[in-house]
């Protein structure tokens, strides 16, 4: 029993003793506090993983407060832990920035892109590959095999049941580039989240080289690109490429591709309303439409009938600032005719 | 005298604390992919390891022996390298920030490595006295130093070296270390 109580007691004054040490090292070797540092400290995830590229959390909070590092720095953490630092360093809101996802660039689902031949084989991409180019007709296509899903460490890529290709989950994908290193046939790549259009096919053969294989794959038409009325899109390799900094999001091309390879963002499309109030009759909009979709005469209020397509080139020329874009309701009617409100003489506003 | 140059001579060489006791391979494989984090790590395990020595030996002949504690050791001692670790950290800190920020996560990762606990414990068993215990605890320090510099300048020869997919990174660092305590067998017979 007095073993126990004097190896207890023995212990239990050590800890002592070293508690009240090292209180005392506190005390001695006290660091000036930096209030912003540790409240950016306890913003962050903690979990060390070194993603951002410092030596840890602690070595980024010092960059952020410093201001060495961008705020949005933390890959784990995302938005959300973005803007509590934005709250804490008192800045309004995450600077607007262009998030990156994963990417599938391939629509080429079972059903639409045939198999040259059954595969049995390691379930693995890379492996698939290796026997000639893989199983599926078209050497570009997604396997689905499930490389990028055992790349990504954050669970935001999955093999559709029904479509047997990849799918990214974007609310996920922290944009790491684990799955674009990984996948084999460099179906994957980050682009953008938001964009209105995108290609998703590589396909860079021509016509029935791409049509007999796949039914939605590009077949470098180039219709697309003579749809687009702002010469973003350049054909390179039999593939339509999009300059986004041309891109005004008129969606033409992905409303135009004959195959649906050209992937628009229909449900966020745009469309021009005139303030009736504003509108002064300059006819300065109805000029800049490419698309004839704004009638009227001069002095008279101008009328956007169903044929916009959202590209907002009124909206940028309007001396009034009289036209938003804001998103539409039912789809676009490129036939739509002019005349269909009661025209209303303008009032000007001097 | 030669006590004193056997101790060093057996530490660093002979019975190196990685090579061939098998102590501290967390750090070993972990911090070796560069020479310069390797060294400065070995820096840290080599004044951690000398102040361990010195507060273990005083533990142990002024603290355990007299009560009897001595199936304590392993306890107490790992109290003492954990608080050690912990004083070093706070005052690096505030006496050299630079030194502080070089070593980073390693210093408190130093806690954790055997190699120290094993030196202290060592240290009790071979019944050491101050002066053997310090030498003991710093040149195993530097013996664990050597083997992990050598180690990560083979490493960095291996990065960019054409490996296989499948021998790339640890299966051939596994390999590689398995290679280097062979070599250090070499050394059994000189004492």
């Amino acid at each position: 029993m007095s073993a126990i109580l004097i190896s207890v007691l023995v212990l239990g004054a050590l800890g002592l003793v070293f508690g009240i040490l090292l209180m005392f090292a506190n005390k001695v070797f006290e660091m000036p506090a930096n209030p912003t540092r540790d409240a950016v400290r306890n913003a962050l995830p903690g979990a060390n993983c070194g993603g951002c590229g410092f030596a840890g959390c602690d070595a980024l909070a010092e960059a952020i407060a410093a201001g060495k590092a961008p705020i949005s720095a933390c890959p784990v953490g995302g938005a959300a832990v973005a803007n509590e630092i934005a709250t804490i360093l008192g800045l309004e809101d995450m600077p607007d920035r262009v998030r990156n996802v994963a990417t599938v660039v391939c629509q080429g689902s079972s059903d639409r892109c045939l198999n040259k031949f059954d595969y049995h084989g390691i379930q693995d991409c890379v492996a698939a590959t290796m026997i000639n180019d893989g199983n599926r007709s078209c050497k570009y296509a997604c396997l689905g095999l499930g490389t990028c899903v055992r790349a990504c460490k954050f669970d935001a890529i999955h093999i559709n049941e029904k479509t047997g290709i990849a799918e990214v989950d974007p609310e996920k994908c922290t944009s790491c580039g684990a799955c674009v290193r990984a996948c084999p046939k460099n179906v994957l790549s980050l682009q953008p989240e938001t964009v209105p259009v995108r290609l998703l096919c590589r396909a860079a053969e021509e016509g029935h080289l791409v049509s007999d294989n796949c039914k939605i794959g590009c077949v470098g038409c180039g219709i697309c690109k003579d749809a687009c009325k702002f010469d973003a899109i350049t054909m390179v390799n039999n593939l339509p490429v999009i300059d986004l900094s041309k891109c005004v999001g008129c969606m033409m091309c992905a409303e135009s591709c004959p195959n649906g390879s050209m992937w628009g963002d229909f449900e966020n499309r745009l469309i021009a309303e005139i303030d009736r109030d504003l509108c002064i009759g300059c006819t300065i909009c109805k000029r800049n439409c490419k698309f004839d979709a704004i009638s009227g005469v001069l002095k008279q209020v101008h009328e956007v009938n169903e044929a916009c397509t959202g590209c907002g080139m009124c909206a940028q020329k309007c001396p009034k600032k009289a036209i938003t874009m804001h998103v539409r309701e039912h789809a676009r009617d490129a036939n739509a005719k002019v005349g269909t409100a009661p025209v209303q003489p303008a009032v000007p506003k001097e | 005298m030669s006590n004193i140059m056997l101790i060093v001579i057996g530490s660093v060489l002979v019975n190196n604390y990685v090579m061939s006791q098998f102590l501290g391979i967390c750090p070993f494989l972990g911090v070796s992919k560069k020479v310069e984090t390797a060294v400065g790590m070995g820096m840290a395990v080599t004044f951690v390891m000398g102040l361990a020595a010195l507060f273990t030996y005083f533990i142990q002949a002024y603290v355990l022996v007299p009560l009897k504690l001595e199936y304590m050791q392993t306890i107490a001692f790992i109290l003492v390298i954990a608080v050690l670790v912990q004083i070093v950290e706070i005052a690096l800190k505030k006496i050299s920030p630079a030194l502080y920020q070089a070593l980073g996560v390693y210093l408190p990762l130093i806690t954790t490595n055997c190699a120290v606990l094993g030196m202290a414990l060592l240290n009790a068993r071979e019944g050491y006295n101050l002066v053997e215990s310090v030498v003991n605890g710093v040149a195993s320090a530097l013996g664990f130093t050597l083997s992990i510099v050598l180690f990560a300048s083979i490493r960095e020869r291996l990065a960019s070296s054409n490996m296989p997919k499948w021998m790339d990174g640890f299966p051939g660092a596994l390999i590689t270390a398995g290679l280097m305590a062979l070599a250090f067998q070499g050394f059994s017979g000189l004492i």
